[in-house]
């Protein structure tokens, strides 16, 4: 930790699955240029240091911390308190510390139903003394802890005081470039800021021909061969680029892979997956009742569908919890 | 009014066309509809998106009512309940994967000609969700649960 006037830099992960990391080394070699401008100060994937080294900092020692991944554990959110604290500007840092992402899924189950099957069910576990997790425990040295699991999965903002949101899963290397330029620059817009993206959905990044849409069948991505011309949605293929932020440069698009909505929810949308279902219901082309619940009722797994990204920064958060 | 039952609150997404004029006729003659209703009015049910539904119950809804003019014809704006008819079925799906009783969602028709269909709808989708109970939403909110 040097007395010199570098940026101090700090990254985290909470619960995510290291995708975000990779982001930060697809900077390729401008990461040597991070180096001349920054000290990474704390950084659990990549740097030798220990929460009790960033407890002993100063409050707002750390000049900028990229947080990626949600809420999961009590150990999470003690970071991310212990981070907020020690930090001067908190970036939530790609889709999982923004809206909940792929993790934020486990919202459709609570605690007991996750630990039934990742510990009891699942056919590749073989646990005959029925061992489950304890948050704490007696051992003969003494009482030993680990961190509580929550039932919900929740995002950064929904425990802290959040600054940016660079969202993404993960967030593109010439995306993470301009935010770390923008820090070094000092050119930082107003606080809670998405930066980082696009004000413009997916939809205006694609190359797809769109049409006036009338869709009589929905089609899971496997099941058909995509025209790469045509617009996916037109083709009946579920795209999420119509209620997707852009700023990706429609990565997925491009390569005839329907967008799943991981820059999260483009300006002025409150609820993601609601907007996908409307867009989506919208075009069926049915002119009867009967008609329209067929073709809409072939869609599997509306939430796993419209709120693949999302389903924590969603408006109800999670499915019903029925309590213990 | 409070006599220690459970009181649901219902908020009611009427178009101004048909159910809405229906709701209002049924208050000019007087017929007996519970309080627990509140209506909100849209000029069209196509205007409603998913998210006001989503909205009113995760702001403490115990249920959720949408109701405009029958198919196909009696739309003011030609196809406006199309749009509902191809939307509610599928937020019927996302509510029951959230966890949302079946019986907390009532999606139709009643034209503004059927005042009393719509009081007794008011009656019995009441009482429906009262035997459900409360739906409290609110208490479960991500940032209060741990």
């Amino acid at each position: 930790m040097a007395d010199n006037q570098k940026l101090k830099l700090a990254l985290y992960w909470a619960a995510s699955c290291g995708g975000c990391e990779i982001a930060i080394v697809e900077l390729r070699e401008k990461i040597l240029v991070v180096d001349q401008v920054a000290d990474i100060v704390f950084w659990p994937v990549a740097v030798d240091a220990k929460y009790k080294d960033v407890e002993a900092m100063p409050d707002q020692y750390i000049d900028v911390c990229l947080f990626n991944g949600a809420i999961r554990t009590s150990e999470n959110e003690h970071l991310a308190h212990l981070l907020r604290k020690k930090s001067k500007v908190l970036v939530a840092f790609g889709s999982c510390a923004c809206e909940g992402c792929i993790p934020g899924l486990a919202n459709l189950n609570d605690r007991q139903s996750i630990f039934d099957y990742v510990y009891l069910e699942s056919p590749s576990v073989d646990n005959p003394n029925k061992v489950i997790p304890q948050p704490t425990y007696q051992m003969p040295e003494g009482e030993i802890h680990i961190p509580k699991f929550y039932n919900t999965v929740k995002t950064l903002a929904q425990i802290e005081d959040v600054d940016y949101f660079v969202p993404g899963c993960p967030p593109q290397a010439p995306q993470v470039w301009s935010v770390i330029e923008a820090i070094v620059a000092g050119n930082l817009p107003p606080k809670g800021s998405v930066v980082g993206a696009n004000e413009k959905t997916v939809c205006d990044e694609c190359k797809h021909d769109r049409k006036e849409k009338a869709i009589r069948k929905f089609y899971r991505y496997h099941e058909i061969i995509a025209d790469s011309t045509q617009c996916l949605f037109d083709q009946g293929i579920i795209c999420a680029g119509p209620a997707t932020r852009g700023g990706c440069g429609s990565l997925c698009t491009k390569v005839d892979v329907p967008c799943r909505g991981c820059y999260g929810p483009p300006p002025h949308v409150v609820d993601q997956g609601a907007a996908l279902l409307s867009a989506v219901a919208s075009v069926v082309d049915a002119d009867t009742e009967e008609e329209a619940a067929r073709i809409v009722g072939e869609i599997p797994d509306p939430i796993g569908t419209f709120y693949r990204f999302g389903l924590p920064n969603s408006l109800l958060h999670r499915a019903r919890l029925v309590k213990e | 009014m409070n006599n220690g039952k459970f009181e649901p609150r219902i908020i009611a997404f009427l178009c101004n066309w048909c159910t809405y004029t229906a709701a209002d006729a049924a208050g000019v003659a007087r017929m007996e509809q519970p309080a627990n209703v509140d209506v909100i009015r849209v000029m069209c049910t196509g205007r409603i998106e998913p998210m006001f539904i989503l909205k009113a119950f995760s702001e403490g809804a115990d249920g959720v009512i949408v109701s405009g003019c029958h198919p196909p014809g009696d739309c003011h704006y030609n196809n406006g309940n199309f749009k509902t008819f191809r939307r509610m079925p599928l937020v019927e799906a996302l509510l029951t994967q959230f966890g949302i009783d079946e019986g907390r969602f009532h999606w139709g028709w009643i034209s503004g000609a059927e005042a009393p269909l719509w009081a007794q709808l008011a009656r019995n989708f009441t009482e429906q969700v009262r035997a459900l109970g409360p739906l409290a939403w609110k208490s479960q909110k991500a940032s209060k649960e741990d």
